[in-house]
Protein backbone atom coordinates (compact mmCIF):
# COMPACT_ATOMS: atom_id res chain seq x y z
CA UNK A 1 0.00 0.00 0.00
CA UNK A 2 1.59 3.48 -0.68
CA UNK A 3 1.64 5.25 2.10
CA UNK A 4 0.33 8.89 2.40
CA UNK A 5 2.99 10.20 5.07
CA UNK A 6 6.73 8.83 5.57
CA UNK A 7 5.72 8.64 9.30
CA UNK A 8 4.29 4.69 9.32
CA UNK A 9 6.74 2.32 10.35
CA UNK A 10 6.04 -1.29 8.92
CA UNK A 11 5.49 -3.79 11.80
CA UNK A 12 7.95 -7.29 11.32
CA UNK A 13 5.39 -9.86 12.03
CA UNK A 14 8.06 -12.32 10.73
CA UNK A 15 7.28 -15.41 13.15
CA UNK A 16 10.14 -15.64 15.45
CA UNK A 17 12.86 -17.03 15.66
CA UNK A 18 14.74 -19.64 17.68
CA UNK A 19 16.25 -17.37 19.03
CA UNK A 20 13.80 -15.04 19.83
CA UNK A 21 11.32 -17.70 21.46
CA UNK A 22 14.17 -18.78 23.69
CA UNK A 23 13.28 -15.00 25.19
CA UNK A 24 16.65 -15.62 27.67
CA UNK A 25 18.91 -12.99 25.09
CA UNK A 26 16.05 -10.67 24.94
CA UNK A 27 15.21 -10.74 28.72
CA UNK A 28 19.39 -10.41 29.41
CA UNK A 29 19.23 -7.41 26.70
CA UNK A 30 16.26 -5.94 28.79
CA UNK A 31 18.00 -6.34 31.71
CA UNK A 32 21.20 -4.49 30.73
CA UNK A 33 18.77 -1.71 29.88
CA UNK A 34 17.44 -1.39 33.35
CA UNK A 35 20.77 -2.11 34.87
CA UNK A 36 22.20 1.01 32.67
CA UNK A 37 19.50 3.28 34.62
CA UNK A 38 20.94 2.52 37.57
CA UNK A 39 23.38 4.88 37.04
CA UNK A 40 21.55 7.81 35.46
CA UNK A 41 20.93 11.19 36.68
CA UNK A 42 17.56 11.20 38.83
CA UNK A 43 15.05 13.85 37.37
CA UNK A 44 13.20 13.96 41.20
CA UNK A 45 13.13 17.17 42.83
CA UNK A 46 13.15 16.85 46.86
CA UNK A 47 10.58 19.03 47.71
CA UNK A 48 10.67 20.46 50.75
CA UNK A 49 14.60 21.01 50.46
CA UNK A 50 14.69 21.43 46.78
CA UNK A 51 11.97 24.07 45.17
CA UNK A 52 11.72 23.86 41.62
CA UNK A 53 11.86 27.64 40.36
CA UNK A 54 8.66 28.80 38.66
CA UNK A 55 9.08 30.18 34.82
CA UNK A 56 9.50 33.98 34.37
CA UNK A 57 6.09 33.90 32.93
CA UNK A 58 4.24 32.22 35.86
CA UNK A 59 0.82 34.34 36.99
CA UNK A 60 0.47 33.53 40.72
CA UNK A 61 -1.48 35.29 43.58
CA UNK A 62 -2.42 38.89 42.93
CA UNK A 63 -0.98 41.86 44.96
CA UNK A 64 -1.95 45.07 44.78
CA UNK A 65 0.26 47.69 44.01
CA UNK A 66 1.70 50.97 45.80
CA UNK A 67 3.18 53.70 44.00
CA UNK A 68 7.21 54.92 45.02
CA UNK A 69 5.49 57.16 47.75
CA UNK A 70 3.49 53.91 49.34
CA UNK A 71 0.21 55.31 48.13
CA UNK A 72 -2.00 52.73 46.59
CA UNK A 73 -2.51 52.77 42.64
CA UNK A 74 -6.24 51.55 42.97
CA UNK A 75 -8.67 53.34 41.97
CA UNK A 76 -11.41 51.32 42.09
CA UNK A 77 -12.46 52.15 38.32
CA UNK A 78 -13.71 48.37 37.79
CA UNK A 79 -12.00 47.56 34.64
CA UNK A 80 -10.40 44.35 36.26
CA UNK A 81 -13.39 42.72 37.31
CA UNK A 82 -14.89 43.26 33.98
CA UNK A 83 -12.48 41.69 32.63
CA UNK A 84 -12.36 38.84 34.96
CA UNK A 85 -14.25 35.70 32.99
CA UNK A 86 -14.67 33.89 36.24
CA UNK A 87 -16.27 36.88 37.95
CA UNK A 88 -13.61 36.11 40.56
CA UNK A 89 -13.34 40.70 41.65
CA UNK A 90 -15.69 42.54 44.09
CA UNK A 91 -14.45 45.92 44.90
CA UNK A 92 -16.23 48.78 46.18
CA UNK A 93 -15.45 52.29 45.58
CA UNK A 94 -15.08 55.43 47.67
CA UNK A 95 -13.41 59.10 47.61
CA UNK A 96 -10.24 60.03 49.42
CA UNK A 97 -11.08 62.68 52.47
CA UNK A 98 -8.88 65.61 53.43
CA UNK A 99 -6.09 64.24 54.83
CA UNK A 100 -5.72 60.88 53.17
CA UNK A 101 -3.08 61.85 50.42
CA UNK A 102 -0.52 59.94 51.68
CA UNK A 103 -2.48 57.11 51.84
CA UNK A 104 -3.95 57.23 47.95
CA UNK A 105 -2.79 58.23 44.80
CA UNK A 106 -6.07 60.01 43.22
CA UNK A 107 -9.04 60.95 44.39
CA UNK A 108 -10.95 57.23 44.48
CA UNK A 109 -10.15 54.54 46.00
CA UNK A 110 -11.08 50.87 46.59
CA UNK A 111 -12.62 50.62 49.88
CA UNK A 112 -12.86 47.04 49.58
CA UNK A 113 -11.25 44.82 47.05
CA UNK A 114 -12.18 41.20 46.61
CA UNK A 115 -10.76 38.21 44.62
CA UNK A 116 -12.41 34.73 45.39
CA UNK A 117 -9.16 32.62 44.78
CA UNK A 118 -11.74 29.71 44.61
CA UNK A 119 -13.17 30.88 41.11
CA UNK A 120 -9.72 32.77 39.95
CA UNK A 121 -8.22 31.04 36.86
CA UNK A 122 -5.17 33.09 37.47
CA UNK A 123 -5.26 34.00 33.33
CA UNK A 124 -3.88 37.72 34.17
CA UNK A 125 -6.72 39.78 32.57
CA UNK A 126 -7.47 42.16 35.44
CA UNK A 127 -3.30 42.77 34.91
CA UNK A 128 -3.28 43.66 31.25
CA UNK A 129 -6.93 45.62 32.11
CA UNK A 130 -5.70 47.60 34.66
CA UNK A 131 -4.66 51.23 33.47
CA UNK A 132 -3.16 52.32 37.09
CA UNK A 133 -0.47 49.62 37.05
CA UNK A 134 -2.28 48.75 40.14
CA UNK A 135 -2.88 45.01 40.11
CA UNK A 136 -0.11 42.66 39.15
CA UNK A 137 0.16 38.75 39.35
CA UNK A 138 2.62 37.64 41.76
CA UNK A 139 5.12 34.15 42.08
CA UNK A 140 3.44 32.39 45.16
CA UNK A 141 0.56 30.54 44.97
CA UNK A 142 -2.59 30.23 47.17
CA UNK A 143 -1.98 28.11 50.39
CA UNK A 144 -4.41 25.33 51.13
CA UNK A 145 -7.27 26.78 53.35
CA UNK A 146 -10.06 24.36 55.61
CA UNK A 147 -12.77 26.76 54.77
CA UNK A 148 -14.22 27.96 51.43
CA UNK A 149 -14.19 31.33 53.09
CA UNK A 150 -10.57 31.18 53.78
CA UNK A 151 -9.88 31.24 49.82
CA UNK A 152 -11.61 35.22 49.52
CA UNK A 153 -8.80 37.25 49.83
CA UNK A 154 -9.34 40.63 50.56
CA UNK A 155 -7.22 44.10 50.78
CA UNK A 156 -5.47 43.19 53.67
CA UNK A 157 -4.47 39.85 52.03
CA UNK A 158 -3.59 41.69 48.48
CA UNK A 159 -2.43 45.02 49.18
CA UNK A 160 1.85 44.07 49.28
CA UNK A 161 3.64 46.28 52.29
CA UNK A 162 4.44 49.74 52.36
CA UNK A 163 8.26 50.67 51.21
CA UNK A 164 8.31 53.38 53.26
CA UNK A 165 7.29 52.49 56.74
CA UNK A 166 7.54 48.43 56.38
CA UNK A 167 10.41 47.54 54.41
CA UNK A 168 11.03 44.53 55.88
CA UNK A 169 7.79 43.04 55.72
CA UNK A 170 7.99 43.66 51.75
CA UNK A 171 11.24 41.73 51.38
CA UNK A 172 9.85 39.09 53.20
CA UNK A 173 6.67 39.07 50.53
CA UNK A 174 9.34 38.79 47.92
CA UNK A 175 11.31 35.91 49.30
CA UNK A 176 14.27 37.65 49.59
CA UNK A 177 15.67 37.09 53.73
CA UNK A 178 16.18 40.66 54.84
CA UNK B 1 17.49 -44.73 80.44
CA UNK B 2 19.95 -44.97 78.03
CA UNK B 3 17.39 -43.55 75.78
CA UNK B 4 17.90 -40.16 77.48
CA UNK B 5 21.92 -40.75 77.52
CA UNK B 6 22.91 -37.98 75.31
CA UNK B 7 24.42 -34.69 75.38
CA UNK B 8 21.43 -32.15 76.57
CA UNK B 9 23.69 -29.52 75.99
CA UNK B 10 22.91 -29.70 71.87
CA UNK B 11 19.47 -28.96 72.68
CA UNK B 12 19.68 -25.63 73.73
CA UNK B 13 22.69 -25.10 71.53
CA UNK B 14 20.15 -25.70 68.39
CA UNK B 15 17.47 -23.79 69.42
CA UNK B 16 19.96 -20.93 70.22
CA UNK B 17 20.95 -21.69 66.55
CA UNK B 18 17.38 -21.55 65.30
CA UNK B 19 16.21 -18.44 67.51
CA UNK B 20 19.57 -16.59 65.99
CA UNK B 21 19.00 -18.12 62.05
CA UNK B 22 14.97 -17.32 62.35
CA UNK B 23 15.24 -13.74 63.72
CA UNK B 24 18.72 -12.95 61.71
CA UNK B 25 15.80 -14.37 58.23
CA UNK B 26 13.44 -12.26 59.67
CA UNK B 27 15.63 -8.93 59.76
CA UNK B 28 17.08 -9.51 56.31
CA UNK B 29 13.57 -9.91 55.49
CA UNK B 30 12.42 -6.71 56.59
CA UNK B 31 15.22 -5.05 55.04
CA UNK B 32 14.74 -6.89 51.86
CA UNK B 33 11.28 -5.65 51.24
CA UNK B 34 12.75 -1.64 51.67
CA UNK B 35 15.94 -3.28 49.27
CA UNK B 36 13.01 -3.75 46.82
CA UNK B 37 11.34 -0.48 46.55
CA UNK B 38 15.17 0.85 46.68
CA UNK B 39 16.08 -1.32 43.85
CA UNK B 40 12.98 -0.49 41.63
CA UNK B 41 13.60 2.82 42.44
CA UNK B 42 17.03 3.25 41.09
CA UNK B 43 15.91 0.79 38.48
CA UNK B 44 13.59 3.74 37.68
CA UNK B 45 15.47 6.95 37.79
CA UNK B 46 13.53 7.57 41.31
CA UNK B 47 15.36 7.93 44.50
CA UNK B 48 12.89 5.70 46.80
CA UNK B 49 11.85 5.79 50.37
CA UNK B 50 14.08 8.69 51.57
CA UNK B 51 11.82 10.19 54.00
CA UNK B 52 11.76 7.69 57.46
CA UNK B 53 15.28 8.35 59.15
CA UNK B 54 18.47 8.30 57.21
CA UNK B 55 18.73 6.90 53.80
CA UNK B 56 14.67 5.65 54.99
CA UNK B 57 16.30 3.23 56.86
CA UNK B 58 13.53 3.42 59.00
CA UNK B 59 10.91 2.68 56.29
CA UNK B 60 10.48 -1.16 57.09
CA UNK B 61 9.75 -0.64 60.78
CA UNK B 62 7.20 2.22 59.96
CA UNK B 63 5.60 -0.43 57.26
CA UNK B 64 5.78 -3.01 60.27
CA UNK B 65 3.97 -0.61 62.23
CA UNK B 66 1.37 0.33 60.30
CA UNK B 67 0.24 -3.31 59.14
CA UNK B 68 0.14 -4.18 62.61
CA UNK B 69 -1.87 -1.03 63.58
CA UNK B 70 -4.46 -1.83 60.75
CA UNK B 71 -8.20 -3.60 61.62
CA UNK B 72 -8.19 -7.46 61.46
CA UNK B 73 -11.05 -8.02 59.28
CA UNK B 74 -12.35 -11.88 58.95
CA UNK B 75 -15.17 -11.67 56.35
CA UNK B 76 -18.28 -13.75 57.58
CA UNK B 77 -18.66 -15.83 55.22
CA UNK B 78 -14.84 -17.01 55.04
CA UNK B 79 -14.27 -20.30 56.69
CA UNK B 80 -12.72 -18.76 60.05
CA UNK B 81 -9.75 -21.15 61.12
CA UNK B 82 -8.43 -21.69 57.76
CA UNK B 83 -8.66 -18.30 56.83
CA UNK B 84 -6.03 -17.35 60.18
CA UNK B 85 -4.25 -20.45 59.36
CA UNK B 86 -3.59 -19.47 55.88
CA UNK B 87 -0.25 -17.10 56.46
CA UNK B 88 0.72 -19.16 59.45
CA UNK B 89 1.32 -21.65 57.15
CA UNK B 90 2.92 -19.92 54.49
CA UNK B 91 4.97 -18.01 56.79
CA UNK B 92 5.62 -21.53 58.43
CA UNK B 93 6.46 -23.15 55.45
CA UNK B 94 8.94 -20.56 54.02
CA UNK B 95 10.98 -20.49 56.96
CA UNK B 96 11.33 -24.47 57.59
CA UNK B 97 13.94 -24.29 54.55
CA UNK B 98 16.54 -22.75 56.21
CA UNK B 99 16.74 -26.13 59.16
CA UNK B 100 19.06 -28.15 55.91
CA UNK B 101 21.42 -25.38 54.65
CA UNK B 102 24.41 -25.24 55.92
CA UNK B 103 25.36 -21.86 57.00
CA UNK B 104 29.38 -21.69 57.48
CA UNK B 105 31.59 -24.55 58.90
CA UNK B 106 31.95 -25.18 62.36
CA UNK B 107 32.20 -22.77 65.33
CA UNK B 108 34.67 -24.03 68.52
CA UNK B 109 33.09 -22.21 71.49
CA UNK B 110 33.13 -23.04 75.28
CA UNK B 111 34.72 -26.01 74.68
CA UNK B 112 32.09 -27.36 72.46
CA UNK B 113 31.96 -27.74 68.64
CA UNK B 114 29.15 -26.13 67.13
CA UNK B 115 27.95 -26.84 63.71
CA UNK B 116 26.21 -23.91 61.69
CA UNK B 117 23.75 -26.17 60.63
CA UNK B 118 20.37 -26.84 62.23
CA UNK B 119 19.88 -30.49 61.15
CA UNK B 120 22.58 -32.19 58.82
CA UNK B 121 19.91 -34.65 57.65
CA UNK B 122 21.02 -37.16 54.92
CA UNK B 123 18.28 -36.45 52.94
CA UNK B 124 18.54 -32.90 52.70
CA UNK B 125 17.18 -32.15 49.05
CA UNK B 126 14.60 -33.92 49.59
CA UNK B 127 13.56 -32.36 52.58
CA UNK B 128 14.19 -29.03 50.64
CA UNK B 129 11.96 -30.31 47.97
CA UNK B 130 8.91 -31.40 50.26
CA UNK B 131 9.16 -28.33 51.89
CA UNK B 132 8.75 -26.22 49.26
CA UNK B 133 5.96 -28.09 47.37
CA UNK B 134 4.49 -26.87 51.14
CA UNK B 135 4.68 -23.33 50.35
CA UNK B 136 1.55 -23.76 48.18
CA UNK B 137 -0.31 -25.19 51.14
CA UNK B 138 -0.84 -21.76 52.73
CA UNK B 139 -2.05 -19.79 49.56
CA UNK B 140 -4.46 -22.38 48.71
CA UNK B 141 -5.58 -22.51 52.15
CA UNK B 142 -5.76 -18.78 52.37
CA UNK B 143 -7.45 -18.52 48.53
CA UNK B 144 -9.97 -20.86 49.25
CA UNK B 145 -11.20 -19.68 52.63
CA UNK B 146 -11.66 -16.77 51.98
CA UNK B 147 -14.88 -17.68 49.82
CA UNK B 148 -14.32 -15.27 47.16
CA UNK B 149 -13.91 -15.81 43.46
CA UNK B 150 -10.92 -14.04 42.98
CA UNK B 151 -8.97 -15.60 45.62
CA UNK B 152 -9.97 -19.21 44.88
CA UNK B 153 -9.09 -18.41 40.85
CA UNK B 154 -5.61 -17.41 42.29
CA UNK B 155 -5.32 -20.19 44.45
CA UNK B 156 -5.78 -22.51 41.98
CA UNK B 157 -3.37 -20.75 39.74
CA UNK B 158 -0.87 -21.46 42.40
CA UNK B 159 -1.58 -24.25 42.65
CA UNK B 160 -1.04 -25.33 39.42
CA UNK B 161 1.46 -23.50 38.90
CA UNK B 162 3.68 -24.87 41.77
CA UNK B 163 2.89 -28.86 40.49
CA UNK B 164 4.32 -27.67 36.66
CA UNK B 165 7.51 -25.90 38.09
CA UNK B 166 8.06 -28.07 40.52
CA UNK B 167 8.33 -31.22 37.86
CA UNK B 168 11.14 -29.28 36.17
CA UNK B 169 12.55 -28.09 39.25
CA UNK B 170 13.02 -32.04 40.99
CA UNK B 171 14.58 -33.15 37.40
CA UNK B 172 16.95 -30.52 37.29
CA UNK B 173 17.86 -31.72 40.85
CA UNK B 174 18.04 -35.21 40.08
CA UNK B 175 20.70 -34.26 37.25
CA UNK B 176 22.66 -32.27 40.39
CA UNK B 177 22.26 -35.48 42.73
CA UNK B 178 24.03 -37.88 40.01
CA UNK B 179 26.91 -35.66 39.50
CA UNK B 180 27.37 -35.36 43.79
CA UNK B 181 26.13 -38.37 44.52
CA UNK B 182 24.78 -37.31 47.97
CA UNK B 183 21.42 -35.70 49.08
CA UNK B 184 23.20 -34.04 52.19
CA UNK B 185 23.36 -30.57 51.70
CA UNK B 186 26.42 -30.03 53.81
CA UNK B 187 28.15 -32.98 51.97
CA UNK B 188 27.62 -31.30 48.61
CA UNK B 189 28.91 -28.16 50.11
CA UNK B 190 31.99 -29.36 51.56
CA UNK B 191 32.64 -31.07 48.37
CA UNK B 192 32.67 -27.78 46.39
CA UNK B 193 34.55 -26.31 49.17
CA UNK B 194 37.40 -28.74 48.90
CA UNK B 195 36.80 -29.34 44.92
CA UNK B 196 38.30 -26.85 42.59
CA UNK B 197 34.95 -25.72 40.77
CA UNK B 198 31.96 -25.19 42.24
CA UNK B 199 28.57 -27.04 41.04
CA UNK B 200 27.55 -24.60 38.66
CA UNK B 201 30.26 -25.38 35.99
CA UNK B 202 29.16 -29.27 35.62
CA UNK B 203 25.45 -28.09 35.70
CA UNK B 204 24.93 -24.78 33.91
CA UNK B 205 21.71 -25.35 32.55
CA UNK B 206 20.41 -27.21 35.58
CA UNK B 207 21.26 -24.17 37.48
CA UNK B 208 19.08 -22.06 34.50
CA UNK B 209 16.09 -24.42 35.15
CA UNK B 210 16.05 -24.36 38.73
CA UNK B 211 16.39 -20.75 39.06
CA UNK B 212 13.48 -19.83 36.30
CA UNK B 213 11.50 -22.92 38.65
CA UNK B 214 12.58 -21.29 41.85
CA UNK B 215 11.33 -17.60 40.81
CA UNK B 216 8.23 -19.61 39.63
CA UNK B 217 8.18 -21.07 43.24
CA UNK B 218 8.87 -17.89 44.82
CA UNK B 219 5.41 -16.47 42.51
CA UNK B 220 7.41 -13.70 41.58
CA UNK B 221 7.28 -11.73 38.35
CA UNK B 222 7.40 -12.71 35.79
CA UNK B 223 5.73 -15.47 36.85
CA UNK B 224 3.17 -14.11 39.91
CA UNK B 225 0.25 -14.89 38.34
CA UNK B 226 -1.70 -15.80 41.76
CA UNK B 227 -1.47 -11.91 42.08
CA UNK B 228 -1.79 -10.50 38.75
CA UNK B 229 -3.69 -7.34 40.05
CA UNK B 230 -5.28 -6.19 36.49
CA UNK B 231 -7.03 -9.59 36.18
CA UNK B 232 -7.57 -10.94 40.06
CA UNK B 233 -7.45 -7.58 42.10
CA UNK B 234 -5.49 -8.97 44.46
CA UNK B 235 -5.02 -12.29 44.33
CA UNK B 236 -5.25 -14.54 47.19
CA UNK B 237 -4.66 -12.00 49.71
CA UNK B 238 -7.65 -10.04 48.77
CA UNK B 239 -9.49 -10.50 51.98
CA UNK B 240 -6.64 -10.49 53.96
CA UNK B 241 -5.60 -7.46 56.07
CA UNK B 242 -3.36 -6.14 59.30
CA UNK B 243 -0.51 -8.43 60.09
CA UNK B 244 -1.93 -11.55 57.83
CA UNK B 245 -1.89 -10.15 54.74
CA UNK B 246 1.86 -8.77 55.72
CA UNK B 247 2.73 -12.11 57.11
CA UNK B 248 1.91 -13.27 53.03
CA UNK B 249 4.02 -10.32 51.64
CA UNK B 250 6.70 -11.23 53.91
CA UNK B 251 6.50 -15.28 53.53
CA UNK B 252 7.19 -14.24 49.88
CA UNK B 253 10.19 -12.11 50.73
CA UNK B 254 11.25 -15.18 52.78
CA UNK B 255 10.61 -17.55 49.84
CA UNK B 256 12.81 -15.43 48.13
CA UNK B 257 15.54 -15.60 50.68
CA UNK B 258 15.56 -19.52 51.25
CA UNK B 259 15.77 -19.99 47.44
CA UNK B 260 18.60 -17.68 46.96
CA UNK B 261 20.22 -19.86 49.94
CA UNK B 262 19.86 -22.93 48.70
CA UNK B 263 21.02 -21.93 45.06
CA UNK B 264 23.82 -20.44 46.69
CA UNK B 265 24.37 -23.76 48.55
CA UNK B 266 23.82 -26.28 45.66
CA UNK B 267 25.11 -24.48 42.70
CA UNK B 268 27.48 -21.46 43.98
CA UNK B 269 29.65 -22.88 46.72
CA UNK B 270 27.68 -21.87 49.24
CA UNK B 271 29.90 -20.76 52.53
CA UNK B 272 32.82 -21.15 49.90
CA UNK B 273 34.94 -18.02 49.67
CA UNK B 274 36.73 -18.24 46.15
CA UNK B 275 40.78 -18.08 45.99
CA UNK B 276 40.58 -18.23 49.41
CA UNK B 277 42.08 -21.05 51.61
CA UNK B 278 39.99 -21.20 54.49
CA UNK B 279 42.91 -23.26 56.55
CA UNK B 280 45.36 -20.47 56.82
CA UNK B 281 43.25 -18.73 59.25
CA UNK B 282 41.83 -20.08 62.58
CA UNK B 283 38.79 -22.10 62.02
CA UNK B 284 36.27 -19.82 64.24
CA UNK B 285 37.62 -16.70 62.15
CA UNK B 286 37.27 -18.95 59.20
CA UNK B 287 33.23 -19.82 59.94
CA UNK B 288 32.72 -16.31 60.25
CA UNK B 289 34.03 -15.65 56.79
CA UNK B 290 32.19 -18.06 55.50
CA UNK B 291 28.98 -17.22 56.65
CA UNK B 292 29.60 -13.78 55.32
CA UNK B 293 30.37 -15.32 51.93
CA UNK B 294 27.02 -17.15 52.09
CA UNK B 295 24.86 -13.56 52.79
CA UNK B 296 26.94 -12.31 50.27
CA UNK B 297 26.01 -14.63 47.58
CA UNK B 298 22.17 -14.39 49.47
CA UNK B 299 21.64 -10.99 49.08
CA UNK B 300 23.30 -10.79 45.13
CA UNK B 301 20.96 -13.56 44.15
CA UNK B 302 18.13 -11.39 46.01
CA UNK B 303 19.13 -8.49 43.89
CA UNK B 304 18.93 -10.92 40.75
CA UNK B 305 15.31 -11.26 41.59
CA UNK B 306 14.50 -8.07 42.19
CA UNK B 307 16.66 -7.15 39.12
CA UNK B 308 14.06 -9.91 36.74
CA UNK B 309 11.17 -8.30 38.14
CA UNK B 310 11.25 -4.82 37.64
CA UNK B 311 12.59 -5.67 34.10
CA UNK B 312 10.61 -8.04 32.39
CA UNK B 313 6.28 -8.25 32.67
CA UNK B 314 4.11 -10.94 33.71
CA UNK B 315 3.73 -13.73 31.74
CA UNK B 316 0.10 -14.71 30.35
CA UNK B 317 -1.31 -17.89 31.89
CA UNK B 318 -1.07 -19.93 28.70
CA UNK B 319 2.41 -19.00 28.70
CA UNK B 320 3.56 -19.95 31.99
CA UNK B 321 1.89 -23.42 31.24
CA UNK B 322 3.31 -23.38 27.86
CA UNK B 323 7.00 -22.58 28.92
CA UNK B 324 6.45 -25.30 31.86
CA UNK B 325 5.28 -28.12 30.37
CA UNK B 326 6.66 -27.87 26.72
CA UNK B 327 10.25 -26.04 27.26
CA UNK B 328 11.08 -26.49 31.37
CA UNK B 329 10.66 -29.92 31.44
CA UNK B 330 11.97 -31.61 28.08
CA UNK B 331 15.20 -28.96 29.06
CA UNK B 332 15.34 -31.03 32.55
CA UNK B 333 15.16 -34.31 31.12
CA UNK B 334 17.92 -33.70 28.27
CA UNK B 335 20.25 -32.10 31.21
CA UNK B 336 19.43 -35.43 33.31
CA UNK B 337 20.20 -37.23 30.00
CA UNK B 338 23.71 -35.56 28.95
CA UNK B 339 24.78 -35.20 32.45
CA UNK B 340 23.90 -39.39 32.78
CA UNK B 341 25.65 -39.99 29.81
CA UNK B 342 28.66 -37.85 31.28
CA UNK B 343 29.13 -39.64 33.91
CA UNK B 344 28.55 -42.92 32.09
CA UNK B 345 31.91 -42.10 29.93
CA UNK B 346 33.77 -41.09 32.63
CA UNK B 347 33.64 -44.54 34.40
Amino acid sequence: MQALTNKSIAVNRSPMTIWERLYLINIIKGMVITFSHMFKKQPTVRYPEQKREFSPVFRGLHVLNRDEEGRENCTACGLCAVACPAEAITMEAAERQEGEEHLYREEKYAAKYEINMLRCIFCGLCEEACPKDAIYLSETFAPANYTRKGFIYDKNDLLIPNTLTNATALAKAKGVEA
Amino acid sequence: MTLLAFDWAIIIEKLILIAIIVLTTLLITLYTTFGERKVAAILQDRPGPNRAGPFGLFQPLADGLKLIMKEEIIPTSASKWLFILGPGLAMTASLMTSAVIPWGTELHLFGRTIELQIADINIGLLYVFAVVSMGVYGIMIGGWASNNKFSLMSALRAASQAISYEIAMGLALIALLMTTGSLSLKTIVADQVAGNWWNVVYQPLGFLIFFICAMAECNRTPFDLPEAENELNFGYHQEYSSMKLGFYLFAEYVNMIMSSAIMASMYFGGYDLPFFDESTVAPNIAAIIGVGTLLIKIVLFVFLFMWIRWTIPRFRYDQLMNLGWKKMIPLALLNMLITGALILSKL
